[in-house]
């Protein structure tokens, strides 16, 4: 059977375009930047457990960025990806679901992982690829991934975990689990094919999936207004025929919100939701990016004014759930056990060689036998060049 | 054992593949109520229910990510590409995403219960975009695995073998035999090995190689050659990656002799690949050049299809060329 969705539609006898642009979108906001909370506002399920948490994660996260750009600088590091400025968006999202909830990430959503208790020890054997890496040192750094955790390890090509997202949620919808998967990514990698592929499956095979988009305004260099002409990526999620929600980003407590509405929603209604997450991203794209090629200082500021980790401590302090004094000793402790962990990490062995062939398949095929044992023979035969494996095996 | 076509094996397959696993799906474009353009999905859906057997809007690289993401939640998507020639939207989810899922997370996570299906092939007068045979893209790829079976009782045994391998199988099927290649076929459940060829006839003088639909016309040149005392032995590779390099080996090392034949056009075929291999293992044994009889490297032309494929006659030719050498 066809559709009948245009019947209710108006007849015109003029042409008569319908703007780009006409489509409101809404933002929610539910915590002011001083702590205080918004007159009205549907508030988030949340308390003292849960809000201490979300903050000791976010200040984790921070933490955790600025040691590892430092450590990228002094050469320990050969990459990193920091979250500056939009930690919110990954942290809240990951606080809005449940733990069996799938996430799968772009790659500047660490916080999710944090939030889930990926440990420190595991972010850095899989920064310094050595041989306690979970991913084998297979994958440059930040590439995470942990199926206790269920945080699917991410790829670098942009936007191919958008039908992925699509096709798990409709494992789990056949299945019948209390299960929903949340797909996150930039408003640049929504230009990729992926995203209208795996959004229209979505809708059209009603799989319960949150899209949730972190719009933080630069893809590399390239600003959002050089990359979409339309109201965001909000108004796309119309045009699907999915449920979309557009939230400040940096408003921890709405992303919060959002994500356990739409988690709600997905499952009661076995259908997609698309999340837009308005923020910005104050640092580089990465440590091999430098932003004031392409962006002034003042506009950083505006953004600075508005961090979202700020504004859930003045949360905190509001509730007096929180401290100064206890503040200053968790940044604290945070340096000195990040810095600790950096050295004990990169003085940990690089995987054995025998992981050059495992996992390509379920078991190593004839061929790749050969190959490795070609190569072994080689490593012996010239040591001093291959000092990471040579005498290891 | 019953008499089926291509189609009706690759269905029978299908079918019970579903009713052994709830988790088991089927779907592509029109792959649902319809049953697939070529019909492969017939019926399915009434057995077996809308939510398990399917159609998805047009969107390769969509089906081709749905089912990654299925794979990896643990269901055993059967993906369909309505023909071969349009799988290169898919070529990054494929090549990117389902080849590498396993080795990049450590084997966090696996996407070994994926199987695409897809029609390949010329000789249906479908011109450039309807006959492409793109194996060798895929066997360029660690982590995949890409079969092709000749008739229908190697569909019906190397499709079940694919479904349930744990790794992610491409399952290219020759159209042109989906109706014309009939034979015996067991109703019930059999699997054929994946990697390991088939010496479909022995031969002592030279070693011809193919897979798929080629395999027909290599047959008609081996009985061509029979008239002129040449006895040839004819292997189906069947598994394209990975391959059996140990049959291939041992027959040259008994005949001195190989021809490889293929639709796709030459360079860089896997004709190429596999040319490579045995002189490297073969040298001292080899009586004449490899021979490669494959499609021009052109598009796949229309109103010239006669003269641009690797025909009988002109495998015929090399047999001889090789002999004679």
């Amino acid at each position: 059977m066809s559709s009948e969705l245009y019947n209710d539609d108006p007849i015109v006898h003029t042409p008569t375009f319908i703007d780009g642009t006409s489509v409101e979108i809404p933002e929610l906001k539910i915590l002011k930047q001083d702590g205080s909370i918004y007159e009205g506002s549907d508030m988030p399920d949340i308390d003292e457990i849960l809000a201490v948490k979300v903050y000791k994660t976010l200040a984790f996260h921070r933490v955790l960025d600025e040691r590892m750009v430092a450590s990228q600088r002094q050469g320990r590091l050969s990459f990193y990806m920091a979250a500056l400025g939009e930690e919110a968006a990954s942290v809240g999202g990951a606080a809005g679901l449940k733990s069996q909830d799938m996430i799968m990430s772009q790659y500047r959503e660490q916080g999710a992982l944090m939030f889930r208790g990926f440990s420190l020890e595991n972010f850095m054997n899989q920064m310094f690829s050595n041989k306690r890496d979970l991913g084998k040192g297979r994958q440059m750094p930040i590439h995470y991934g942990s199926k206790e955790l269920n945080y699917m390890t991410i790829s670098s090509p942009l936007g191919t975990q958008i039908p992925q997202a699509t096709g798990y949620a409709y494992g789990q919808k056949l299945k019948g689990l209390d299960e929903v998967t949340l797909c996150y990514f930039g408003e640049g990698a929504a230009s990729e094919g992926d995203f209208h592929a795996g959004l229209n499956m979505a809708a059209v095979q009603e799989a319960p999936v949150i899209f949730f988009c972190r719009n933080n305004g630069y893809a590399i260099s390239t600003p959002s207004n050089e990359q979409f002409k339309g109201n965001g990526i909000a108004s796309r999620g119309v045009g699907y025929g999915i449920n979309t929600l557009r939230v400040d980003g940096n408003d921890i407590l709405a992303v919060i919100k959002a994500t356990q509405t739409a988690r709600a929603y997905a499952l009661k209604e076995n259908a997609p939701v698309l999340i837009e997450a308005m923020s910005y991203r104050l640092g580089a794209h990465s440590t091999s990016d430098d932003p004031s090629g392409y962006r002034t200082r003042e506009e950083e500021d505006k953004w600075l004014a508005n961090d979202p980790i700020l504004r859930m401590k003045n949360y905190l302090l509001a509730q007096n759930w929180w401290n100064e004094e206890q503040d200053k000793s968790l940044f604290e402790g945070l340096r000195e056990k990040i810095l600790a962990a950096v050295k004990i990490s990169e003085k940990i062995d690089k995987p054995h060689i025998d992981t050059l062939i495992t996992d390509v398949y379920d078991v190593p095929s004839i061929q790749l036998e050969a190959q490795l044992e070609q190569v072994k023979a080689h490593v012996n035969k010239y040591p001093q060049a291959y000092p990471f494996t040579a005498g290891k095996f | 054992m019953a008499q089926m076509n291509m189609l009706h094996a690759i269905n029978n397959a299908l079918d019970i593949a579903m009713s052994e696993d709830d988790s088991t799906l089927c779907f592509g474009e029109d792959v649902g109520h319809f049953g697939g353009v070529f019909r492969a999905t017939s019926g399915l859906q009434d057995k077996y229910g809308k939510l398990r057997c399917f159609n998805t809007p047009l969107v390769e690289q969509g089906i081709i990510g749905f089912a990654n993401g299925l794979a990896a939640q643990g269901s055993r998507p059967i993906a369909e590409i309505q023909f071969a020639d349009y799988i290169f939207p898919a070529f990054d989810q494929i090549v990117n995403e389902a080849a590498k899922f396993r080795y990049r997370s450590g084997n966090e996570f696996d996407v070994g219960k994926l199987t695409i299906r897809s029609p390949y092939g010329g000789g249906i007068a479908g011109g450039l975009y309807h006959s492409q045979s793109p194996e060798a893209y895929f066997a360029h790829t660690p982590g995949l695995k890409v079969v092709i079976p000749r008739n229908p009782y190697q569909a019906k045994g190397l499709l079940l073998a694919s479904i349930r391998d744990d790794n992610p199988v491409i399952f290219f099927e020759p159209k042109r035999l989906y109706r014309a290649s009939v034979g015996e076929v067991p109703e019930e459940d059999y699997q054929l090995p994946i990697g390991k060829a088939e010496i479909v006839q022995v031969g002592s003088d030279i070693t011809i190689l193919a897979w798929g639909a080629q395999m027909e016309i290599l047959q008609k040149a081996a009985d061509l050659a029979t008239n002129d005392g040449i006895a040839c032995e004819v292997i189906d590779l069947r598994s394209i990656l990975p391959w059996d390099i140990e049959t291939i080996v041992n027959s040259v090392m008994k005949t001195g002799r190989l021809l490889v034949s293929q639709e796709a056009p030459l360079t860089a075929g896997f004709a190429s690949e596999i040319a490579a291999t045995i002189q490297q293992e073969c040298f001292l044994h080899l009586e004449s050049p490899v021979e490669r009889v494959c499609g021009l490297d052109t598009p796949y032309p229309l109103a010239l299809e006669k003269e641009y494929v690797a025909d009988h006659l002109k495998v015929y030719e090399a047999i001889k060329r090789s002999i004679n050498y």
